[in-house]
């Protein structure tokens, strides 16, 4: 698994795609740092680019590069290998080309202007929403046999997740708002990787007038610390459960 | 040497295979034949076990061929349309499927006859779909394979690449191997093949060595006798599936 899941990252990093991804990233992060004074301001305004691009870039990407390979994980599959091991491999290549771009891109910012923990962890984040992204771009493309639909899919799922979400949630806190909401609204930010890690960051950093709603919640449910660890455990299901299914489809897929 | 059992695979409403039965051993070529649409590359999938069929058994050997992955070690399989990662480089490819087979004897014959070595450190973006199609070629004979499918071998590639291809594909035969071959340019399949088996709606209409073939239609040309088959068979155009 490991041996093709680097040759497939060799390819991948030297995709024009990932490369661009990365000099975005970098010039966006080196712009903040200078025009901001404070770093700790400068986090936050990365922290809400990261929470836009990571997700759509992660998602499209890995769901293109998936129906590109289509025909090479075709001849892969006609070799002695098994399915779980091909469709493991393509995600390993693809999370890690594009968690590489953000490490480059965001992390050598980080490490010239401030490298202190809040700026890791939005990182560490940032690295965590990647793998996310991909796991369920993959889902969503071994599930559709069309490219165009596939990308539709996953479009859609960014959308909902980035603004839609958002606009539901406030509408359930508006219209319910003389019920005790407060445990449905920490199942429903579970519910949604972005919202997620906004408020893992938004804990980490302490900025209550920043947090909303959600944010308050946490910390007063979970405080800080225990708020981080609960974030960090779905984001790993986020992580697991696309892939599980993807996987699983995948073997019982006709190619 | 495989065995197909009653195969049957339907998408959606579209049959693809309806109850598929033959027996393939040693030292055949044999022409997989049908109008588009027939079955033909379904039955290549089953076997290389990337379509699983609904109903029916294969076996390789007397083993079944839906318990794991291994048989596949047998099997070179060359694709109709080969795609492979855009920055690969070519080299590296053979590097990677060489450590995916864990083989140590290599058939190089084709590498040296398309001169690939030349082309080893180009990247596979930069290929023509005639040379990726070389690319295909050799990988399908690399691990010296006894059994060979090739689909459509020859479409795509220039007339000299497709006279070695064909040369290649006699040697082989010669050495006893089994190689299974779909192509519509008949001529090219009239000096290789023993046996044919024609597919029409998913259904074996003919199965059976050449010879039987020429003298039921009364063709001494593989190309008229399959056209004089098809006549009788009254082959409706079909829609290309999957």
């Amino acid at each position: 698994m490991w041996k093709l899941s680097k040759y497939i990252f060799y390819d991948i990093v030297r995709n024009k795609v990932i490369i661009a991804y990365t000099l975005f990233l970098f010039i966006v992060s080196l712009l903040l740092f200078n025009l901001e004074e404070n770093s700790a301001k400068a986090i936050l305004s990365l922290l809400n680019i990261q929470l836009v691009t990571i997700p759509l870039i992660s998602m499209i990407f890995a769901t293109i590069h998936y129906y590109n390979s289509y025909e090479f994980i075709e001849m892969l599959l006609s070799q002695p290998l098994s399915r779980s091991r091909v469709l493991w491999s393509e995600f390993l290549s693809t999370a890690a080309s594009l968690i590489l771009a953000l490490i480059i891109g965001m992390g050598i910012p980080i490490l010239l202007y401030s490298s202190n923990a809040d700026s890791f962890a939005l990182l560490l984040t940032g690295i965590g929403l990647t793998t996310v992204c991909t796991s369920i771009a993959f889902f969503a493309s071994v599930h559709s046999r069309d490219k165009a639909r596939g990308i539709g899919i996953v479009l859609l799922l960014w959308f909902y997740f980035a603004l839609i979400y958002d606009g539901f949630v406030l509408m359930i806190l508006f219209n319910f708002g003389d019920y005790p909401l407060e445990k449905i609204t920490l199942l429903l930010t579970a519910l949604n990787p972005i919202d997620l890690a906004r408020v893992s960051i938004m804990l980490k950093m302490d900025v209550s007038a920043l947090m909303g709603y959600t944010g308050a919640l946490y910390k007063e449910f979970f405080g800080s610390f225990s708020g981080i660890l609960y974030t960090g455990g779905i984001m790993i299901m986020w992580i697991i459960i696309p892939i599980y299914f993807a996987v699983r489809g995948f073997n019982r897929k006709d190619m | 040497m495989i065995q197909i059992i009653g195969l049957e695979k339907r998408f959606k409403k579209l049959v693809a295979l309806n109850g598929i039965q033959a027996e393939f051993s040693k030292g055949q070529v044999i022409s997989l034949i049908g109008p588009n649409g027939s079955g033909k590359t379904t039955l290549i999938k089953c076997i290389l076990g990337l379509v699983h069929p609904d109903h029916g058994l294969i076996k390789l050997n007397g083993q079944s061929i839906f318990k794991d992955e291994t048989y596949r070690t047998k099997i070179g399989y060359m694709p109709q349309i080969g795609r492979y990662p855009d920055q690969m480089k070519v080299g590296q490819l053979f590097q990677l499927l060489k450590s995916i087979r864990n083989a140590s004897r290599f058939d190089e014959e084709l590498v040296e006859q398309y001169q690939l070595k030349q082309i080893w450190e180009k990247p596979m973006n930069s290929l023509s779909g005639g040379t990726r199609q070389k690319v295909s070629a050799a990988l399908a004979f690399l691990f010296d394979p006894e059994i060979l499918i090739l689909d459509e071998p020859t479409a795509g590639l220039d007339p000299l690449a497709s006279e070695l291809l064909k040369e290649k594909m006699q040697r082989e035969k010669l050495k006893d191997k089994l190689i299974l071959i779909t192509s519509h340019i008949l001529s090219d399949l009239d000096e290789l093949t023993t046996h044919v088996l024609y597919l029409q709606e998913g259904q074996i209409q003919f199965n059976g060595n050449l010879e039987d073939l020429k003298i039921q239609t009364g063709e001494e040309k593989f190309g008229k006798a399959i056209a004089r088959f098809m006549e009788t068979k009254k082959a409706s155009p079909y829609v290309e599936t999957i």
